[in-house]
């Protein structure tokens, strides 16, 4: 992977004022680049900074210090190359499903007529399957729809990059599978560079190429998916890589990641090259650290 | 169920309404025994049948009627200065009050808007606001009328006074609470400014800002008629004093009657106007 990478994220860092004086410090040093194409997962327990990370990707948040590069500039605020799909579906209550994504598609292209814009959203209505639905408002939606809809407006204005803060997460199992599936489908076909947020570590394994770990330290792991691209949720656990995987994220997210900083203390640890993992089932499954990326 | 609750409903408000007018009735009896406790100078104001005490000076239920159905059967006559039909006063009073709401919404839904986007702003012209809503809008009177002299403006001015507050501060209330991811979809989508204001901002403050609205009209159409005793002249609270010179209950009571219905028309009318920008999250 020497190729210039699509998102650079280079020695980022977040600290709110504490009260009563000081600084906390919700992640530093931060290093992550994101290949065009790619999509990358990131996993760790709630409030290690997950969603603050995405929001100075979205742009809506600004870095303490360090730097986001996208296609080779520093970004400096939101921007319609980053497409985001936010933890709560935010749609606006006011406007109905085509609405939504029609007020998107204009945003980004100003100059198409309305007509050119309404054939534009009943594709990608039609992509995530809303056929039938698109005058309802958001309110005459179930919770998985409405996150469709937030996925379909996303997709709508064509991204660079999506950035998704646990879009699943609201959502019971059997919607939260099929829509996994739809997402996994869409990006593949699309070739959508995906920035995706979660807690679930099956999510994160079926649709990730990559797993960053993040602990509450600054350090985290980087784990490249094993699976072969072409999984399945129903079919994916029978896959030798399968165990070997999931027990190392697990690992990771249950003990690893109170004892990371001590256990890779002494050893030289560059932030800029966090530990590459590739969890499988023949014996010799660990890349040795920092060689790739 | 649901229809035999209305139907209810409608029945109890019927028996409430004949045991007020039987109640009314009855107080309003002629009362023949007690002729000479009538104080002979308020016998010398009212009617003479009153004073002998033939009749009570409270007219009844069917003078009411009466009263009513002779001024419903000509409402927009004119003889002269002083006497002119309700229909033509209640006009007066109306184009007053929609003269001066508009020009204060004109004034309070723009800058609540300013006010609710800026915390700044917000925070410097809230002691203003503080100040200025709980004065009495009469008390402007006086001020108005020096500085504009004319009363029918002044009565105008008062009612823009009284109407500006409850739309000025749900406005910026509404604009300064809209949800913040609604404000990060406009940010990401980089929308730009008027876009955010006209698409994102005031459908989303709309329910807030109506509510004001409602608010407001309902306050002028209290204020108008005080401001109308004060000024004279025309209008609906003009006829009511001038009627109570006249001592002329009947006619009173029907214009309280007709002031009732006219407000509770305005406030219906605003409330079917705060459905259409209603939504669901
Ligand atoms: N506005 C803020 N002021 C102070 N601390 C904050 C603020 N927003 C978030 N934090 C802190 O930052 C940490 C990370 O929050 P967040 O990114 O939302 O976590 P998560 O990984 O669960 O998405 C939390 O510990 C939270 O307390
Ligand atoms: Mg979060």
């Amino acid at each position: 992977m020497t190729e210039k990478p699509l998102i650079s994220i280079e020695a980022l860092a977040r600290r709110y004022p504490k009260r009563g004086g000081g600084e906390t410090t919700v992640f530093e040093d931060l290093w992550l680049p994101i290949q065009k194409g790619e999509f990358v997962c990131l996993i760790g327990h709630s409030g290690c900074g997950k969603t603050t990370i995405l929001n100075v990707l979205a742009g809506l948040d600004q870095p303490s210090s360090g730097s986001v590069i996208v296609d080779g500039r520093e970004i400096s605020g939101p921007s319609l190359d980053r497409a985001v799909i936010f933890q709560g579906h935010s749609l606006l209550p006011w406007m109905t499903v085509l609405g939504n994504i029609a007020f998107a598609v204009s945003s980004r292209r100003p100059e198409w007529s309305r007509e050119t814009v309404r054939a534009h959203c009943q594709r990608y209505v039609d992509l995530v399957h809303l056929s039938g639905s698109e005058h309802k408002k958001p309110s005459e939606l179930s919770g998985g729809m409405k996150q469709r809809v937030g996925i379909a407006r996303a997709l709508a204005i064509e991204p660079k990059m999506l950035l998704m803060d646990e879009p699943f997460s609201a959502l019971d199992a059997l919607t939260r599978g099929s829509l996994q599936e739809e997402a996994r489908r869409i990006c593949r076909e699309t070739g959508q560079t995906v920035f995706m947020i979660t807690h679930d570590i099956d999510e994160a394994m079926l649709l990730a190429d990559r797993i960053v770990l993040m602990t509450n330290g600054p350090q985290a792991e980087i784990v490249e998916n094993p699976l072969p691209r072409d999984r399945l949720a129903a079919s994916m656990h029978r896959h030798a890589d399968y165990y070997p995987l999931r027990n190392h994220l697990l690992e990771f997210l249950v003990t690893r990641s109170k004892s990371f900083a001590s256990e890779i203390e002494g050893r030289p640890y560059d932030p800029r090259k966090p530990a590459v993992v590739r969890p499988c089932a023949v014996a010799e499954d660990k890349v040795p650290a920092a060689a790739s990326v | 169920m649901a229809s035999s609750l209305t139907l209810r409903a409608g029945l109890l408000s019927l028996l409430i309404f004949a045991a007020f007018i039987g109640a009314w009735q009855w107080a309003t009896l002629p009362t023949a025994g007690v002729a000479g406790n009538v104080d002979p100078e308020y016998a010398a104001l009212v009617s003479g049948a009153a004073a002998q005490g033939a009749k009570s000076a409270f007219p009844t239920p069917a003078d009411v009627a009466a009263t009513l159905w002779g001024h419903l059967k000509d409402p927009f006559y004119v003889r002269g200065a002083n006497d002119q039909g309700v229909g033509i006063q209640l006009a007066y009073s109306l184009g007053r009050v929609i003269v001066g709401y508009l020009l204060a919404a004109a004034v309070a839904i723009p800058l609540g808007f300013l006010i609710g986007m800026s915390p700044l702003t917000y925070r410097a012209l809230d002691p203003f606001i503080q100040i200025l809503k709980p004065i009495s809008p009469l008390a402007w009177m006086p001020l108005a009328l020096y500085t504009i002299k004319d009363s029918g403006i002044s009565a105008i001015f008062v009612i823009f006074i009284c109407s500006l507050w409850p739309m000025l501060i749900n406005t910026a209330f509404g604009v300064a609470s809209v949800r913040k991811e609604w404000l990060n979809v406009a940010a990401t989508l980089e929308v730009g400014a008027f876009r955010k204001a006209f698409l994102v901002i005031l459908p989303a403050a709309a329910p807030t800002i109506m509510t004001g609205m409602r608010i407001s009209i309902g306050i002028a159409w209290l204020v108008i008629v005080a401001a109308e005793m004060l000024v004279g002249g025309t209008g609906i609270g003009y006829f009511v004093w001038n009627e109570w010179n006249n001592l002329s209950i009947g006619n009173i009571i029907t214009a309280i009657l007709l002031i009732g219905l006219v407000g509770m028309a305005l406030d219906l009318a605003l409330a079917r106007a705060a459905r259409l920008v209603a939504y669901r999250e």
